[in-house]
C-alpha cells in the first residue's frame, strides 16, 4: 500500500479551504478530515494553495529517442512534474520517428520508468514524417502506448487526399489528427510573422494565410468524413474565426494555443536572438487578443505547451540557422496565471489545462480531481472523492524570475528568462504519489 | 557618436549621420594629397568578416581601414575555419581574444552582426546582412546625393527595383528619411514587403508616374532568380515596366541623377547606356565609399570629431 497525504487547507480550484486525502491513488476525502480518517497520512501544510487537477499537455517535444542532448523522456517529465504536468503527450518528431509501434511502445516505456508524468506517445501519421505514405496507425493504436492520437507536429499533413484518408482511417478506433497547419510552399524559407517587423527585420515572413488557408481545408475534410480534428497551436486571429464558424456548424475541431501565442508577439525578433524563434512565429498583439478571447469563450479548447528543447548551439547562432521552438513545461501555468486568470478564473484553468487536453487526448484517468462528474465543491466540502488523485498545488501569489540554469529541462532556450511570473507549482502528485514537494521533484 | 556599433541606419541619429557626412568630405579631401594616409588608428586591429564574396565591399573597407593606419586582418569563410563548421559564435570568440577593436561583418543572414555585438567587446559595423540592411551603402549614397546636389533636406528620391530582398533600400529608407529626403518605394508588388506600409516612404507600382517629380533615381539589382520563382513573369516584362533605358532618362528633370549599389544587370533594371551617362553617379559612389567608411571607423573608434 502506498504512503497516503493529507492536505491541509488547500483551496480546491481557488474556492474554499479544505483539507485533501490522499489514498491508495485515489482522492479519498475531501473536507474537514478528523485523524481518525487520515490516521498514517503524511501532512502537507497546503495553507492558501489552489488545487488544480494535474494539468496535461497535449503537446510536448521530449526528444527521445535522438536528440538527448536536448532533453530526455526524464529530464522533461521532470520539467513537466515541476509545472504541474501528470500527463504530457509526447510528439512524433524524434530520431527515429515515432511511426510505428516499436517507437511508440519504447516512448512510453521510458515514460514509466521515469515514472514523473504519464508519457502518452503521439503517433506520426506519415511514414518519416515525409507526407507520402500513412503510418501503421492502427499498429499504434493497438500497441502497448494505445495511440489515440496522430500528427506529423513540425510539418504538415499538406496533401488533401492523404489528410482525409488519416481523418477517415483513424475512426475506427476513435483516433485524431492533430495538425501542424502551415502550407508549406506559403513558408519556404520562413523564419517569422510575415508583417510590419519582418518587413523591417528582413527576414522572410510566415503569413498567417499559411496557417489560416489550411484550417479552412481541414475543417471542411473533418466535416465531409465526419472525423475529428484537433489543431495544434493556433496562432492567428483568423484562424481563431474559422475555428468559431466551425464549432457553430457543428464540425468536430479542436484546438490549442501556447503559452507564448498568448504573451509574446513578433516584436521580440528585434534583436535577433533565435530564442524568440518558433513555429508557428510570434504573431502581432491583435492576434494575442484574438487568441485570449478565444481561450475564455472556448474557441480554443485547450492549452498546450509545445515544448521544445534545443541544444545550446542550435539558439546561439544566426536567427536562420537556429531551430524554431521553445520552452514552456515549467513556465506554461504561471503564464496563463499572469495572462488569463482574471478571464478565466481557476475553474478555467482547470478546464483549459487539464480536462479539456485530456478528454482531446483520451486520458481517462487525468482530468478527473475536481471534475463536475465527481462532485464539484459545493459549500466547500461534498465529494471529489474517488477521482484518481493526479493534481497540483499552486501557491497563487508567489513571484518568481525566470533563471535558465535552474530549469530541470536539459535545454536553456526559455523566452521567458529574467521575466518576473506569478504564481508557482508546490507539489504534483501522480496518482497519489509526490513527484513534486516543496517545489522540488521528488526523483 | 553617440553609436558604439553600426548595426542599422536607424542606429543613427540626425547629428551623428551629419558627422559621418562631414567627416566623409575631410577624409575624401585628404585623398588628393600625396601621402594618403593618417595616423588615427595606429595600433588598432580592424577585422573584414566575409561570410559572402563581395570584392568591392571589403576591398572599400580595407583601404579605409589602411588610410587611417589600422591593423587590417581580413577573414573570409571560404577557406577559413568556418568553411570548417565553425560556429558563428567560436569566430567571434576567436576574434575577440585576437583583440579586434572593430569588426566589419558580411552575412548573409539577417542580425548576424547584431548576434556578433553581443559577442565581442569592439565595435561592429554591418558591411550588409541578408535582406536586412547594408548602412555605410545608405551612408555613401547620402554622401554621393550630398555632393551632387549640395544638400539632401527635401529631396525627392525614388528607390526602384527589389526593395523585398534589398538591404540597400531598408538602409537608405531610413537614412534618407532621417536626413530628411521624401522616398517613394517603386516595384511590382511582388517585389515590396508586405509590412512596407510601415515605412516612412511613400509606395508606386509605377516607375513612369513617378520619374517626372524627381531628384535622385536609384536602381537596385535584380537577381535573376528572382523571376524563376514568380516574382515577374519574365526579365523582359521587368525591364519594360522597371528598367531604366534612356527614353525613361529624358523624362527625368534635368538636374536628377541616377545612383546605382552594384553590381549591375546591365539591360535588366538599368540600360548600359544610362549607367554610362553623365548623369549616372555608379563610378563615384565606389570613390566616396571608401571615404564614408574611413569617416564611420574614425567615428566609432578614434573618438569624438
Amino acid at each position: 500500500m502506498s504512503k497516503a497525504y493529507l492536505l491541509k487547507g488547500v483551496r480546491v480550484l481557488g474556492g474554499p479551504a479544505a483539507d485533501l486525502l490522499l489514498r491508495d491513488g485515489i482522492i479519498a476525502a475531501v473536507g474537514r478530515i478528523g485523524a481518525a480518517t487520515a490516521k498514517g497520512a503524511e501532512v502537507v501544510d497546503a495553507d492558501g494553495l489552489v488545487a488544480l487537477p494535474g494539468l496535461v499537455d497535449l503537446h510536448t517535444h521530449l526528444r527521445e529517442p535522438g536528440r538527448e542532448d536536448a532533453e530526455t523522456v526524464e529530464s522533461g517529465s521532470r520539467a513537466a512534474a515541476l509545472g504541474g504536468y501528470t500527463a504530457v503527450c509526447a510528439m512524433a518528431n524524434t530520431s527515429p520517428v515515432a511511426d510505428t509501434a516499436g517507437v511508440v511502445e519504447q516512448v512510453f516505456r521510458l515514460g514509466r520508468e521515469a515514472g514523473l508524468v504519464d508519457v502518452q506517445p503521439v503517433g506520426a501519421v506519415t511514414v518519416g514524417l515525409g507526407g507520402q505514405r500513412l503510418a501503421e496507425l492502427g499498429a499504434m493504436a493497438e500497441s502497448a502506448a494505445g495511440v489515440r492520437m496522430f500528427s506529423d507536429d513540425g510539418h504538415c499533413v499538406h496533401d488533401p487526399r492523404l489528410m482525409r484518408r488519416a481523418l477517415e482511417y483513424v475512426k475506427a478506433f476513435d483516433g485524431v489528427i492533430a495538425q501542424h497547419a502551415e502550407e508549406p510552399r506559403l513558408t519556404q524559407d520562413a523564419q517569422m510573422h510575415e508583417g510590419v517587423v519582418s518587413a523591417e527585420l528582413g527576414l522572410p515572413g510566415w503569413p498567417a494565410v499559411a496557417e489560416e488557408a489550411i484550417i479552412a481545408r481541414d475543417v471542411l475534410l473533418a466535416e465531409h468524413v465526419g472525423a475529428r480534428l484537433h489543431v495544434c497551436h493556433v496562432s492567428t486571429a483568423g484562424s481563431v474565426e474559422i475555428l468559431r464558424w466551425a464549432k457553430r456548424r457543428g464540425i468536430r475541431v479542436t484546438a490549442e494555443v501556447t503559452p507564448h501565442h498568448l504573451l509574446l508577439t513578433d516584436e521580440r525578433a528585434r534583436g535577433y536572438d533565435p530564442v524568440f524563434k518558433v513555429n508557428p512565429p510570434l504573431r502581432t498583439q491583435s492576434d494575442v487578443d484574438a487568441l485570449r478571447e478565444a481561450l475564455v469563450d472556448g474557441t480554443i479548447d485547450a492549452v498546450a505547451t509545445d515544448h521544445a528543447p534545443h541544444a545550446l548551439q542550435d539558439k546561439e547562432c544566426e536567427w536562420a540557422y537556429a531551430k524554431p521552438g521553445m520552452l514552456g513545461l515549467e513556465t506554461a501555468l504561471s503564464i496563463v496565471i499572469t495572462t488569463m486568470l482574471d478571464s478565466l478564473g481557476w475553474d478555467g484553468i482547470a478546464e483549459r489545462m487539464s480536462r479539456a487536453p485530456a478528454r482531446i487526448a483520451g486520458l481517462r484517468s487525468h482530468g478527473q480531481a475536481f471534475a463536475p462528474s465527481h462532485a464539484q465543491v459545493r459549500g466547500g466540502a461534498s465529494s471529489a472523492k474517488g477521482a484518481p488523485a493526479n493534481l497540483t498545488l499552486v501557491d497563487p501569489q508567489a513571484k518568481w524570475t525566470v533563471d535558465p540554469s535552474r530549469l530541470a529541462s536539459r535545454s536553456r532556450n526559455t523566452p521567458y528568462a529574467g521575466m518576473e511570473l506569478t504564481g508557482r507549482v508546490v507539489a504534483t502528485f501522480l496518482r497519489g504519489v509526490p513527484t513534486v514537494l516543496d517545489g522540488k521533484a521528488t526523483r | 557618436m553617440k553609436v558604439k556599433h553600426l548595426l542599422s541606419a536607424a542606429d543613427l541619429s540626425r547629428e551623428d549621420a551629419i558627422a559621418v557626412l562631414d567627416t566623409a568630405r575631410e577624409m575624401a579631401a585628404m585623398a588628393g594629397r600625396e601621402v594618403k594616409k593618417l595616423p588615427t588608428l595606429r595600433g588598432r586591429t580592424v577585422v573584414n568578416l566575409f561570410y559572402e564574396d563581395s570584392t568591392r565591399t571589403r576591398i572599400s573597407f580595407e583601404a579605409a581601414a589602411k588610410r587611417l593606419s589600422a591593423d587590417v586582418i581580413n577573414f573570409s569563410a571560404k577557406g577559413s575555419s568556418v568553411s570548417k563548421g565553425e560556429s558563428l559564435k567560436d569566430t567571434a570568440l576567436t576574434l575577440q581574444a585576437m583583440g579586434a577593436d572593430a569588426v566589419v561583418v558580411r552575412h548573409p543572414a539577417a542580425g548576424a552582426p547584431h548576434r556578433l555585438a553581443g559577442w565581442v567587446d569592439g565595435s561592429v559595423l554591418n558591411a550588409g546582412d541578408g535582406t536586412h540592411e547594408h548602412p555605410t551603402q545608405a551612408l555613401l549614397d547620402a554622401y554621393t546625393i550630398r555632393s551632387r546636389h549640395g544638400r539632401i533636406e527635401g529631396l525627392k528620391v525614388a528607390i526602384v527595383g527589389d526593395v523585398l530582398h534589398s538591404r540597400v533600400a531598408r538602409s537608405n529608407v531610413h537614412l534618407l528619411h532621417t536626413l530628411g529626403a521624401h522616398v517613394t518605394l517603386v516595384a511590382p508588388p511582388t517585389l515590396l514587403p508586405v509590412g512596407v506600409h510601415a515605412w516612412p516612404a511613400d509606395v508606386s507600382y509605377e516607375l513612369d508616374a513617378v520619374l517626372p517629380g524627381v531628384d535622385v533615381v536609384m536602381m537596385l539589382r535584380v537577381q535573376r532568380e528572382r523571376m524563376t520563382d514568380s516574382f515577374f513573369p519574365s526579365e523582359r516584362e521587368y525591364s519594360r515596366r522597371y528598367g531604366l533605358d534612356l527614353d525613361r532618362l529624358r523624362g527625368l528633370p534635368s538636374h536628377a541623377i541616377v545612383m546605382h549599389p552594384g553590381p549591375m544587370n546591365r539591360g535588366v533594371e538599368i540600360s548600359p547606356e544610362v549607367a554610362d551617362s553623365a548623369r549616372s553617379t555608379i563610378v563615384e559612389q565606389v570613390a566616396n565609399g571608401v571615404s564614408v567608411r574611413m569617416a564611420v571607423l574614425y567615428l566609432l573608434l578614434g573618438g569624438a570629431p
